[in-house]
């Protein structure tokens, strides 16, 4: 090779073909997420090295049923296949990955895609499923007809990809011979007619499909997507999920704030009083070890989210979705970004990529922040755990659990609240988009594709914990240990510190709605991540009160708040706009400040209405 | 009124979006016109023989939604696609068996 030292092939196929799995089986571990250069498209691309040796750069691109492009994601592809990406060549090899359990739309994209002159091989995945069902491809006959190599594969079986990765060696060695001039053109109606019909015309040739089709799908979906048992099923998995999350992860959860309570003391018996304690103690073990502790709960909420995704249920829950997302004026398709939304508001709005319509998704990116996101679960817990008694109702549902249903349920009604309101009086006009998704087959999830999903999860969450948390961290210690309190001083020392100076300033906004100085100080950096504002608390009280508030936050706040202001904090960050790293995905996908500005003054707006609201009807029945 | 300029159901096939649940039959046609959709006719069409929606392709309606029995998941040719009624108006099509969905 002359310019480049390793072989760039791209993955193409349409959505749900197991690219995604073929992509991990080929990668491992050995992948790299970033975005496009312009685009905030997720780039995907891993390296492997072929039994000769050779070192084989492997782009994801997203899944598309046509080059024509009808969204940014698919936009990118067609780019990309081209050699019109800024920044990127042309790929030297195109793996159009086919389901060999359902060809017929992949075979016409192949036929499109061979147009682009670019060196082709066909990957016939899932080849075992499709075995399995009695449906027999004659790959030589489909390579005759097709005019490009084809291959089959297992991504799921050890050794499965071999014959794979020989090919694209084989073929990646006589590349500049395969070169072919490209004359593609977005194809018309009569285009895509004809092309369908040629593909339809070749899967007879080469496919003989069994007389009996799989029927496990048609029999869970004769339930799953029933009009009434499957809504109803639908709203059981969510439940059952926000139980896993709040029951499930609590042993998790107790190791590992046991163990920072542990480091706690040991910084403590071994570090000299004076500030460099203050700092380890209040600034790095209360704060960051206050956010570490929700690891688990992330990861039990994503591996819900990936899991329903692999087996096939994200397409079923939009269809049953559709009609009552549709009547705030969402489209079913919002249902995969909003639920992402509850892990992370930034892949939720990132994902609103899939809605094809500007106006729908635009409405979708607005109100992806109401859903409560996974950063506001230790707000929330924290809250509850002091106030909300540990009792149960009707013996077996936890009334701490349903404060916290209530409070996702809260941020739901709002977002379609919301959505509602602005297609109302802003996109009155506008016909609804047409809602069209395929539903594919079931299948089991692959343990190793949801593990390398989690791996990235924590990994993201965990990095922010490192870096974005712990400078917030930092600043804050320092905000509240500086100036040093005069000698002889009788006062917590705290009060007469920079952030005591701010809080009072910021203090008197806030006290309509309940909030004390601590509070208003704790919000400041909070604007960073939601739940710095638990650990900027956990340092506030820490400095103020000493080693004992350090390790239960819960128990110090418990004593300090009313039960109205502990009530109006709920409030207030089932709305509150405070997520820096949200706000900038909102420009960067909007492409405009304007949006950003509005999601952050509605926001603002409805979170300072709700807590002013609870807080004087919290007082009004008593709980001043 | 003239008979030839009002086409009968028989002329054109029955509209997919009108058919019941558990209709199977064949696409007769599939043509767009102005479909509401908030995209052009040409642009509908092409998205539904993306789809797989061509003439000649056996369909079948398995499911449909709670509300207005909306949306609608339709078999074709060995793929499942779920989209609304008033799409689906795009897509004429030719009763070939009896059936019920429950």
């Amino acid at each position: 090779m002359t310019q480049r030292d390793r072989v760039h092939v791209a993955l193409v196929g349409t959505p749900n073909c197991g690219k995604t799995a073929l992509f991990n089986a080929l990668t491992g571990s050995r992948q790299k997420v970033a975005n496009y250069p312009g685009v905030t498209v997720e780039r995907k691309s891993g390296e492997l090295r072929s039994a000769s040796g050779r070192a084989i750069r492997l782009i994801d691109l997203p899944g598309t049923y046509s080059l024509r492009g009808r969204s940014p994601d698919e936009d990118v592809t067609r780019e990309f296949v081209l050699g019109r990406m800024t920044g990127e060549a042309a790929p030297d090899l195109i793996l159009c990955v086919v389901d060999a359990t359902s060809m017929r739309l992949a075979i016409r994209l192949a036929l499109e895609l061979k147009r682009t002159g670019r060196p082709m091989l066909l990957v016939l995945n899932m080849i075992d499923i499709a075995r399995r069902r009695g449906i027999a491809i004659d790959t030589d006959k489909l390579s005759a007809e097709l005019g490009i190599p084809v291959v089959t594969s297992i991504a799921v079986r050890k050794g499965g990809t071999d014959e794979l990765v020989a090919r694209i060696d084989e073929l990646a060695h006589r590349q500049d011979a395969n070169a072919a001039v490209g004359d593609w053109q977005p194809p018309s109606a009569a285009d895509l007619r004809a092309a369908q019909r040629e593909a339809d015309r070749i899967i007879r040739v080469a496919v003989t499909e069994p007389a009996r089709p799989d029927t496990l799908t048609g029999r869970l979906d004769a339930v799953l997507l029933h009009p009434i048992a499957g809504i109803v099923i639908l709203f059981v998995v969510l439940f059952l999920m926000f139980q896993a999350v709040f029951s499930g992860a609590q042993p998790v959860m107790e190791l590992i704030s046991g163990a920072f309570g542990r480091l706690g003391a040991l910084s403590h018996a071994m570090l000299p009083a004076g500030l460099l304690r203050s700092f380890v103690e209040n600034g790095v073990m209360a704060g960051v070890g206050g956010v570490l502790v929700f690891l688990p709960q992330i990861l039990i909420l994503f591996l819900f989210i990936l899991l329903l995704e692999d087996l096939g249920y994200m397409a079923r829950a939009a269809f049953l979705m559709d009609r009552i997302m549709g009547s705030a004026g969402l489209h079913g398709r919002a249902f995969i970004p909003l639920l992402s939304s509850f892990a992370c508001a930034i892949p939720g709005i990132m994902a609103t990529r899939v809605i094809d319509d500007p106006r729908h998704r635009l409405t979708t990116i607005l109100v992806a922040p109401l859903m409560t996101c996974s950063a506001r679960i230790p707000v929330y817990t924290l809250v509850i755990s002091a106030f909300i008694p540990n009792t149960h109702l009707g013996g077996w549902i936890s009334l701490q659990g349903l404060v916290m249903f209530g409070l996702y349920a809260v941020g739901i009604a709002s977002a379609l609240l919301v959505a509602f309101l602005s297609n109302y009086f802003v996109w009155r006009e506008h016909p609804t988009p047409p809602f069209m998704l395929e539903l594919p087959d079931y299948k089991l999830p692959r343990l190793r594709s949801i593990g390398l999903g989690l791996l990235a999860r924590a990994q993201i969450f965990l990095k922010r914990a490192g870096t974005t948390i712990f400078a917030m961290m930092v600043l804050i210690w320092f905000l509240a240990s500086f100036p040093r309190p005069p000698e002889g001083a009788t006062d917590p020392s705290i009060g007469y510190s920079l952030a005591a100076m701010i809080g009072n300033v910021i203090h008197p906004l806030l006290a309509p709605i309940g909030f004390n100085w601590q509070i208003s100080v704790a919000l400041i950096p909070g604007m960073a991540a939601r739940e710095v504002a638990v650990a900027a608390l956990g340092t506030v009280y820490a400095i103020e009160g000493g080693k004992e508030a350090a390790t239960e936050i819960g128990t110090m706040l418990a004593t300090k708040w009313s039960l109205a202001t502990a009530l109006a904090f709920l409030a207030w960050y089932v709305f509150a706009p405070q997520c820096a790293s949200t706000l900038a995905v909102i420009r960067r996908e909007t492409g405009s400040w304007r949006w950003m500005a509005a999601t952050f003054a509605y926001m603002l707006t409805l979170a300072y209405a709700a807590a002013f609201v609870t807080y004087h009807l919290a007082r009004l029945l008593g709980a001043g | 009124m003239d008979m030839s300029s009002a086409p009968t159901e028989r002329d054109l096939g029955l509209p997919l979006g009108l058919a019941d649940c558990g209709f199977t039959g064949e696409i007769e046609s599939v043509r767009a016109e102005s479909c509401a959709s908030g995209i052009t006719d040409d642009e509908l069409e092409r998205r539904l023989i993306e789809l797989g929606f061509v003439e000649g392709a056996s369909v079948e309606i398995l499911h449909e939604g709670i509300f207005r029995r909306d949306p609608i998941a339709v078999r074709v040719h060995g793929l499942t696609i779920a989209l609304r009624r008033r799409e689906a108006m795009a897509i004429r099509v030719r009763r070939t068996s009896a059936q019920s969905c429950r």
